[in-house]
């Protein structure tokens, strides 16, 4: 099996494609180039719009500097990615099919300029340039990155403990008809309830913001993690069972080396599930009591007018959120590789 | 080839639902010699899965017993192998983790670790040893089920149609791998089939079972020196006299049910 991917992947790739791949690659970069000419080229018109300089270390900057300067630093990394996929069939097909989409992101980002920033006919404070988002960070970067980092321990500790307490008693549910009968219907009650919910309770009973909304976290991961773990070891065959025993297998091994292998796929549907929910709660409760993290930022922010400030810390949860959910879903091929290329 | 192995003593087994009833096995007396291999044969239904389920241990009679030298058998024990018909590998492991499978279980897979790639080796599948069950074919995942089972060194090895669903080659390819492994190590064998070739090829003795109550109605030796041939004249002859025997065995009046 991997000997045919393997030479499925090697496959010589042809010349001709070999230029057409550097064209898509520069295609995909000149959509963010289009958008550094505009911004560069194109005069500031409307006067309302200030251009405040700031100061790191021993270089000023303004936020049309910034805004060039993530637009370079995105030219870079697609090419970088260009070139790393270069290499590979499977990666170029990857890359190709998304270079008009990235294209398109950058002339959009070049009329979002040119509307927001350099004619600013957008409705102000509501909707600013995209430098406009930039210059949040120029602002208060460290205090952007202190409540993410707040956010991120949130998160990690609720989700984590949830995942842990989901497939432990998940596996008691499933395994022990005792448990289902008595936590089952408790499990399909609360689980319907969103966490948020609980807040006024959680505040009360923990000691701080901090636990109180980490056990929401808990609760709202909890709930899908132990549901899908005990339908996928309820739905054991009991084939793979008795075919154990007859090999010597007793009651640990058929828990640990049959009925949670067998229930890992549904798991992970429930971990993915849980992510999701997990990320509204974390904003949720984040700006409901807390004493820092995104969502409070926000809040914050919204109590200024700083819709720009709004608009950047959307920014860093869709890339942070992104980025959980790749780490997940990697984690996820990881451990079921054995499904690879059963299903589909 | 002298001493009893096992015994099956007046073995009743009856699946009862809310409104019916099958006598699966009704009185089965039989003994099994030392390294005989022994092969059941039967339409569906007649209770050969039931009985093979009740010598693994992993099912219980309403009455008789079955010893194994003299114990009673109550539960699994990796001294009775089994090879299921089909799909009882677990997908989440390779190849050789399927096969390491038992000695895992039995918590003594660091010392005999070796024996996995010997058992890769017996039944042919090396290159194989990383491929998950779905990435192999049915006839590959039956001989990786048979090296599952033989891991643990059974005293007997319970075979319940492995080749059922197999082409007739790959079926012919595994019987002789059967043999060579008799040979090896000289286990009892017992193999469900409802193929009258395969169980003349391969046994010592076989059972013809009859349904509705499911009972043996005729043991038949056979007596054809190995190698056997399956063209031979020899194998014919039995060939011919077993059918006879099945056909008058499956002809035999049966009391009518009404279900
Ligand atoms: N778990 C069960 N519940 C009810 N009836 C069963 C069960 N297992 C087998 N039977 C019945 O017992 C009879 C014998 O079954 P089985 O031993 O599987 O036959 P065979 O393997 O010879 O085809 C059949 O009539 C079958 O329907
Ligand atoms: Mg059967």
């Amino acid at each position: 099996m991997s000997e045919a991917e393997k030479t499925k992947d090697d496959k010589p790739i042809k010349k001709k494609g070999n230029l057409k791949f550097i064209l898509t690659i520069i295609f995909t970069i000149s959509g963010f180039a289009a958008a550094i000419t505009a911004n560069l080229l194109i005069p500031q018109v409307s006067e309302k719009v200030k251009m405040e300089v700031y100061q790191f270390g021993p270089i000023d900057a303004t936020m049309n500097n910034a805004y060039t300067w993530v637009l370079d630093t995105l030219i870079v990394l697609y090419t970088v990615i260009g070139v790393f996929s270069y290499f590979k069939k499977e990666r170029r097909k990857k890359y190709r099919s998304r270079a008009p989409f990235r294209f398109a992101v950058g002339i959009a980002l070049a009329l979002w300029d040119f509307l927001g920033t350099k004619i600013q006919v957008l409705p102000q404070p509501f909707f600013p340039g995209p430098a406009g988002i930039i210059e949040a960070f120029l602002i208060e970067g460290d205090y952007i990155i202190q409540n993410t980092l707040y956010s991120l321990r949130l998160f990690s500790v609720g989700f984590l403990l949830g995942i842990i307490v989901g497939v432990g008693t998940g596996i008691l549910i499933g395994w022990f008809p005792k448990v289902y009968y008595w936590v089952s219907p408790v499990l399909s009650i609360t689980g319907v309830i969103p966490a948020v919910a609980w807040m006024p309770f959680a505040l009360t009973l923990f000691p701080t913001p901090f636990s109180a909304a980490a056990f929401l976290i808990v609760i709202c991961t909890w709930f899908p993690v132990a549901s899908l773990t005990a339908s996928g070891i309820k739905s054991t065959p009991k084939a793979k069972f008795e075919a154990a025993r007859t090999l010597g297998g007793k009651t640990p091994y058929l828990v640990f080396h049959v009925a949670i292998p067998h229930a890992m796929p549904q798991i992970f549907t429930g971990i993915e599930t849980a992510n999701a929910f997990s990320f509204t709660t974390l904003v949720m409760a984040e700006m409901m009591g807390q004493p820092g993290g995104l969502g409070y930022y926000i809040n914050a922010a919204k109590v200024w007018s700083a819709y720009y400030k709004v608009f950047a810390a959307i920014v860093v949860m869709a890339v942070l959120f992104s980025l959980i959910t790749w780490l997940v879903g990697l984690i996820k091929s990881r451990v079921l590789r054995w499904q690879r290329g059963l299903l589909k | 080839m002298s001493d009893t192995i096992l015994e099956i003593k007046n073995i009743n087994r009856t699946y009862r639902d809310e409104d019916n009833m099958v006598e699966a096995l009704k009185d089965i007396n039989f003994s099994i010699k030392e390294g005989e291999f022994v092969s059941i044969i039967g339409s569906s239904g007649c209770g050969k899965t039931t009985l093979l389920r009740l010598i693994a241990g992993l099912d219980k009679s309403q009455s008789g017993e079955i010893l194994l030298h003299g114990k009673k058998i109550t539960e699994p024990d990796p001294q009775r192998g089994y090879v299921f018909q089909q799909g009882s590998l677990f997908e989440w492991l390779t190849v050789e983790n399927n096969i390491a499978a038992g000695l895992r279980a039995r918590h003594i897979y660091k010392e005999n670790r070796h024996k996995v790639s010997e058992y890769i080796s017996l039944i042919g599948l090396n290159g194989f040893e990383k491929a998950y069950p779905h990435q192999i074919s049915g006839g590959m995942a039956q001989r990786v089920a048979i090296a599952r089972a033989l891991i643990n060194d059974p005293e007997i090895l319970l075979l319940d149609e492995p080749m059922g669903a197999l082409d007739s080659f790959t079926r012919a390819d595994i019987q002789d791998k059967l043999l060579e492994i008799r040979k090896m190590n000289h286990a009892t064998m017992i193999l469900v089939t409802h193929d009258i070739d395969e169980a003349l090829y391969l046994s010592d003795r076989i059972v013809i079972m009859t349904p509705r109550p499911g009972k043996i109605s005729e043991v038949v030796d056979v007596n054809i020196p190995h190698p056997r041939h399956r063209g031979g004249t020899e194998f014919l002859a039995e060939r011919r006299k077993l059918l006879e025997r099945f056909h008058l065995a499956a002809a035999q009046p049966q009391p009518e049910y009404n279900i």
